[in-house]
């Protein structure tokens, strides 16, 4: 499988994406420099967790107008499926790849810790080996701006569907719906504020649910 | 009256004048008058502005620990894995496989008191250049804070603003912080500690140094640009503080933890290829300290053509260049016709590099500024010159030693003393706190603190599955009663934290908090705890590799408890085995190792039941130490025992109670309700769990079980310790002043 993970200035998660991969593939994925231009034919492109730019004006706001997402975002709506987590999932909100926004934590608290996370529905292109209802446990979050907020309308047209990936069992930052990660309507864009990549290696001490996820996605 | 430049080479340059140099401002600037005559001496004429500046903050307590020198000569610094002691940006340790752990605590005390944010996450910018400027990737980060009385009110200011300074820095930076500690103490009511430790990972053969600089080579300025921030922030912390000290606010430095993201990955990047020679970072005393280090190292001089620093604001002088602190800098020396090579790497991530000069063989350090000289000095004296004082010491006096008899348990008995105990707020749990840091980031951490004694995080290595433990220790209510004992037991309760996660304990970093060296009975608790330190990190083979000394701990005369911190790093060879703190299972057998708990004096159960800090600090038994330590990782190789938690404040049943809470899941104890059993803080001690009891040398305590923690006689449910144990802080945390 052909995985490429956008590396902006800033970005920190880059490593523990394509740990989780290679976990799962057996193969390194490529790691792709924000500036070049030119993304191959990928079969998924992966935005990791960071702070690109140093979120100094909205979180993933710069990132969001990098060399390299004009091809990115020209994929993903080609259908190119396409993973972002924490800040990747922040980049999407910018780039409106995916309905909503992200705000600060209710708490207004940077938080790290470990959460539940229930599987709303797996109707995407990313969740096929999961059931909908499930849990995946001891699943970690590390953000400062995770709050999910969408207008009621838009919640109604992502309920309606179908696009509410995960929800969190507590919710941790006064996301909406406690909804904890969306997809696109076509199901092709994957993007959400935990890291299930930090529970798919036995010295992490988690229940390894992440890992679930990740061999769904390259099935 | 003001003072021109040495030599005046005048060209189209702007009229730019130095104030006149006087005694009366070398005193303001923090020298002495013996040091300024030192200074005009060495020059064979009196100093100019840039110069006195220069001498000045070199020769502060802060760059030249001229107070502890001698002191810190005495400490242990080598082992057959030690591969760098003290006297580089860190300490470095073999850890097999061509790997290196390259480690250092500093602290961040006084700019986080006047400006607790940017005080504290300048403090842990400064501590991973250290590391990265050594070739290092920072993979663990640790903090050690002392804050004062919790009814103080600038208190809880304080802890906010430490605390996301700190979560802010290393989560932008993507290094997990994964331990750390936190108490509170009307001593440090005027004078928080924050204390930061780094530890990186390098191949051994990828270790860069300080030394090595040779005449005709490239100076190179790399980072972000100088401002007028932080001048002086070195002599800054080489004073007492009084109520005018918030006004020094300017001093305080601003951190860009993306900028220094930037710095880190671009400096790992240069040096994958043959470009630098020797690197140093700019920490205190900015460009001066490092250039002066690079020069003495190298046995060479260097000249800088100050007009090509990167400067963010206008009209900056000469002396406001050389003392600014500014954030995330680096100074280098590059191999002669490298230069292309490395400005594309900075040109990559968008960082300012500029050739700001070049060495030569003169020993001297030259620096041109709008045409002209303003400094010329020999470099070997402003060094080697530095002052050292032996300054008088007196002997702590020892404590009377108190009868635990004195001190029965409350009428409610042993569990109403817990509660008191554990409702502390040392003892509570700091959850509130490290849930704002990353500490998952890198994806290699196992435990991190209030999971096992030390944290774990895994290093990477093809073909093994090794971790590091480490965890930062001080008692500093021992080291106030007493300092040679109280210097053993960090050392002693560090090794033992180590110990008990299943690691190999192999060096330590040390910061050194102390109030004013000047006065004779600070000066003797500085002596005495380096005293004891020094003799238990010898006992236990477990030497000090870099540190860092904090004096001047002091308000309006009130000097903080002597608190010598100690941060310690071990290796596990198979993380599999590393051991958590909590109850896995019921029906295990609880067990202790080491002896009985007899000591009540300087407890906290004297403290929180009787609100008295009386009495002598434990004994510690160096040799048991070893001997228990070296049996508590047998039992863990062997894979005996499931659980272990070393036993210190609060006594035996604080430590029971920590793992019931951790876990959920109760213990039927068989103990008489003694004080003294319960809540004495022996030393050397460690409780476990294990299936396999027999097979263990140890005094069976009882078994996990159930939800309660039940005495023969009564009971209390984990739930409730749980409740006191987490509610504590966020309810502080969360009141309306």
């Amino acid at each position: 499988m052909n995985i490429k993970i956008i590396y902006f200035p800033g970005t920190n998660r880059e490593k523990d994406m394509a740990d989780a991969f290679e976990t799962v593939t057996g193969k390194r994925p490529d790691i792709v420099w924000h500036k070049e231009t030119d993304l191959g034919n990928p079969d998924l492109i992966v935005l990791p967790g960071g702070f690109s730019h140093g979120d100094y004006l909205r979180c993933g706001a710069m990132a969001a107008h990098s060399p390299i997402m004009r091809e990115v975002i020209k994929q993903a709506k080609d259908g190119t499926p396409l993973f972002a987590v924490c800040n990747g999932f922040q980049m999407l909100m910018e780039t409106e790849l995916l309905p909503g926004a992200l705000l600060h934590n209710n708490h207004l608290k940077f938080n790290c810790k470990k959460v539940g996370l229930n599987v709303q529905s797996n109707d995407n292109r990313f969740m096929t080996g999961l059931e909908a209802g499930e849990t995946l446990r001891d699943i970690p979050i590390a953000h400062g701006d995770g709050n999910y907020f969408i207008d009621p309308e838009g919640l109604k047209a992502i309920q309606d569907n179908n696009q509410i990936a995960f929800t969190y069992t507590e919710n941790p930052n006064g996301s909406t719906a406690d909804i904890a990660g969306i997809t696109n309507k076509r199901g092709t864009i994957l993007g959400m504020m935990p890291h299930p990549e930090n529970a798919t290696r036995d010295h992490q001490d988690t229940k390894l649910d992440g890992l679930k996820l990740f061999e769904s996605i390259i099935r | 009256m003001t003072q021109t430049a040495l030599d005046t080479n005048e060209q189209n340059h702007p009229a730019f004048t130095e104030p006149a140099v006087t005694e009366a401002l070398g005193k303001e600037f923090g020298l002495n008058t013996e040091e300024y005559n030192l200074v005009s001496d060495i020059l064979g004429r009196a100093p100019t502005f840039t110069e006195l500046g220069i001498f000045s903050v070199m020769w502060s307590e802060h760059c030249s620990y001229k107070s502890s020198r001698i002191h810190l000569a005495k400490l242990p610094t080598k082992a057959p894995w030690v591969i760098q002691g003290p006297g580089e940006n860190a300490g470095v340790i073999d850890i097999g496989d061509n790997q290196a752990l390259i480690f250092k605590m500093e602290s961040h005390n006084h700019p986080s008191y006047i400006e607790p944010y940017n005080g504290a996450a300048t403090g842990v910018g400064g501590i991973m250049r250290d590391i990265f400027t050594m070739g290092a990737r920072p993979i663990a980060n640790l903090n050690a804070l002392r804050f004062g009385d919790p009814k103080h009110p600038k208190t809880r200011r304080i802890v906010k603003g430490v605390v996301k300074g700190i979560g802010d820095y290393g989560n932008c930076m993507g290094v997990p912080t994964v331990a750390g500690e936190t108490n509170f103490h009307p001593s440090y009511n005027g004078n928080p500690l924050v204390n930061a430790m780094c530890i990186g990972l390098a191949d051994q053969d990828k270790i860069f140094y300080s030394t090595g600089a040779q005449p005709d080579m490239p100076v190179v300025y790399v980072g972000a640009k100088t401002g007028r921030d932080g001048i002086h922030g070195a002599t800054m912390a080489s004073t007492e503080f009084d109520d005018a000290s918030e006004e020094k606010r300017p001093t305080v430095q601003v951190g860009d933890p993306f900028t220094e993201k930037l710095l880190l990955e671009a400096c790992l990047e240069l040096m994958q290829q043959d470009a630098i020679v020797s690197i140093q970072d700019m920490g205190a005393a900015g460009l001066t300290s490092s250039s002066v280090e690079i020069a003495d190292k190298g046995g060479i001089g260097v000249t800088l053509d100050l007009d090509q620093v990167p400067q963010r604001e206008e009209q900056m002088s000469p002396y406001e260049l050389m003392l600014s602190e500014s954030q995330e800098r680096m100074l280098m020396i590059l191999k002669p016709g490298s230069e292309e090579k490395a400005k594309a790497v900075f040109d990559k991530w968008d960082l300012d590099f500029a050739i700001i000069g070049s060495t030569n063989d003169t020993q001297r350090l030259k620096l041109n500024m709008y045409g002209k000289t303003w400094c010329d000095i020999p470099v070997p004296p402003l060094v080697d010159k530095a002052p050292k004082y032996d300054r008088p010491h007196v002997e702590t006096p020892k404590r009377d030693a108190i009868n635990a008899d004195d001190y029965p348990l409350p009428e409610g008995g042993a569990f109403e003393a817990l509660k008191k105990v554990m409702d502390c707020p040392d003892m509570v749990s700091k959850r509130w706190i490290w849930e704002q840091y990353d500490s998952l980031v890198r994806g290699e951490t196992k435990y991190m603190s209030e999971q096992s004694d030390a944290a774990i995080v895994r290093v990477p290595c093809a073909g093994k599955n090794k971790a590091l433990a480490t965890s930062s220790d001080c008692t500093p209510r021992y080291c106030f009663a007493d300092p040679y004992e109280g210097g053993k037991q960090i050392v002693a309760e560090s090794y033992r934290n180590l110990c008990a996660s299943g690691a190999t304990p192999l060096a330590v970093t040390n910061n050194l908090n102390f109030g004013n060296p000047e006065k004779p009975e600070i000066m003797g608790q500085f002596v005495g705890a380096l005293k004891g330190m020094g003799e238990a990190c010898t006992a236990l083979d477990y030497p000090v590799i870099s540190g860092n000394v904090s004096l001047y701990n002091e308000t309006n005369g009130q000097a903080i408890l002597p608190t010598p911190v100690i941060g310690g790093v071990g290796i596990i060879e198979d993380i599999t085995k590393a051991m958590p703190l909590a109850f896995q299972a019921e029906d295990e057998t609880i067990m202790l190792i080491g002896a009985d708990g007899t000591h009540l004096g300087q407890s906290l159960y004297l403290r929180e039941v009787f609100g008295e800090e009386k009495g002598s600090a434990p004994h510690v038994d160096l040799e048991t130490e070893r001997q228990n330590g070296e049996y508590i990782r047998s039992l863990i190789d062997q894979g005996l025992i499931t659980a272990c938690h070393d036993i210190s404040d609060g006594g035996l049943l604080c430590a029971l109670a920590d793992m019931a809470i951790a876990s959920g899941i109760g213990a039927e104890l068989d103990l008489a309700e003694s004080a003294a059993l319960l809540f004495g803080e022996d030393q050397a001690r460690y409780v476990i769990t294990t299936a396999q009891p027999s097979k263990i040398e140890g005094t069976i305590l009882g078994k996990t079980k159930g939800t309660a923690l039940t005495l023969p006689n009564k009971a209390i449910q984990v739930s409730e310790l749980q409740s006191i144990h987490q509610n504590w802080l966020p309810d502080y945390m969360n009141k309306v002043k």
